[in-house]
């Protein structure tokens, strides 16, 4: 999976927020059609960034043991434009988390200055057809590539550590498959 | 503890934010769905707005109650059987089901809440003045 629109966590507080950056690049394909010689950072993958960064929150909130995704974008809005060479700082906060689902608050920043804010809402799916689409080698790749192991927190303010049942479902599904 | 009209006037407010509609559109008579346009996921965003405005908690199935929906004890048919009607107005006293009791297909269910059951429902759980 490539889909990667955050590059790495500089924080990450289970349970209540995280912090991670988005450094915007020439060598990214889709800011040549977007646009033409005036590349910007589309909204639509600042919001998905967003999503990122509150989805790993929510996800590791319950040891990545429900299915999560994202199921509304209830608010978003741009101040300014983000374009290469800018590096954003998405900050997701955790609102509350139930059994159906969480809301998250979430802003982006250029520097000192806002770029974007969104509220977004989770859900946790209960259909147990759709476990294979949530691949436990997948999540705890992301979690490490992106480093929230290297910089996050527990609840009682330890070092963040992988979920042992997120290690062992992904040591039960074999050898990881080519990123 | 909030005022009948306090209630109705967050309840608006909610379902302003959750729905993108004018405050205008929120009435007392107005159906969640079909007359503020409603869908399955705004139910989990405005269960979300509405525990945070009035600080409550509301257990899953509590407003909504999907699991007497899904029980083949109380569906046939797509319709809701005379003991799943009871079920229900046991489970939501809030809500007035004789609409839905004329001809209780279970598809049709989700278009019967009003503003004003959602106010009733809110009334249940907060202590109100009045």
């Amino acid at each position: 999976m490539r889909w990667y629109w955050i590059d790495r966590f500089v924080e990450f507080e289970s349970g209540r927020y995280a912090r991670a950056v988005k450094n915007i690049s020439l060598a990214e394909d889709h800011l040549h059609d977007h646009f033409p010689y005036r590349p910007i950072m589309p909204s639509s993958l600042v919001i998905e960034g967003l999503a990122q960064t509150g989805g790993l929150l929510v996800c590791e909130y319950n040891d990545f043991a429900e299915k999560v995704v994202l199921a509304k974008v209830s608010r978003a809005r741009f101040h300014c434009e983000a374009v290469p060479g800018d590096t954003l700082t998405y900050t997701a906060t955790l609102e509350s988390i139930k059994e159906e689902g969480a809301t998250v608050k979430a802003t982006s920043h250029k520097g000192d200055d806002l770029h974007a804010e969104a509220e977004i809402m989770f859900a946790h799916l209960n259909d147990p057809r759709l476990g294979r689409l949530f691949d436990p080698r997948t999540f705890l790749h992301m979690m490490r590539l992106l480093g929230a192991f290297d910089v996050g927190h527990d609840r009682n303010g330890g070092p963040l550590r992988p979920p042992a049942q997120l290690v062992e479902a992904a040591r039960a599904a074999g050898p990881p498959e080519h990123p | 503890m909030p005022a009948k009209e306090e209630i109705f006037e967050n309840i608006q407010a909610v379902l302003v934010e959750a729905l993108g509609v004018d405050e205008e559109d929120v009435t007392q008579e107005a159906t969640l769905v079909g007359d503020l346009g409603a869908e399955s996921i705004d139910f989990l965003d405005i269960v979300f707005r509405m525990e945070k405005a009035f600080d409550i908690k509301i257990p899953r199935g509590e407003l909504f109650p999907e699991d007497v929906l899904t029980n083949p004890d109380y569906v046939q048919d797509g319709k809701v059987t005379e003991a799943g009607l009871e079920e229900l107005k046991k489970r939501m006293p809030f809500a007035d089901l004789e609409k839905f009791a004329e001809n209780p297909v279970v598809q049709d269910f989700g278009n019967l809440l009003t503003v004003a059951d959602m106010c009733r429902f809110i009334e249940s759980k907060v202590e109100v003045t009045d």
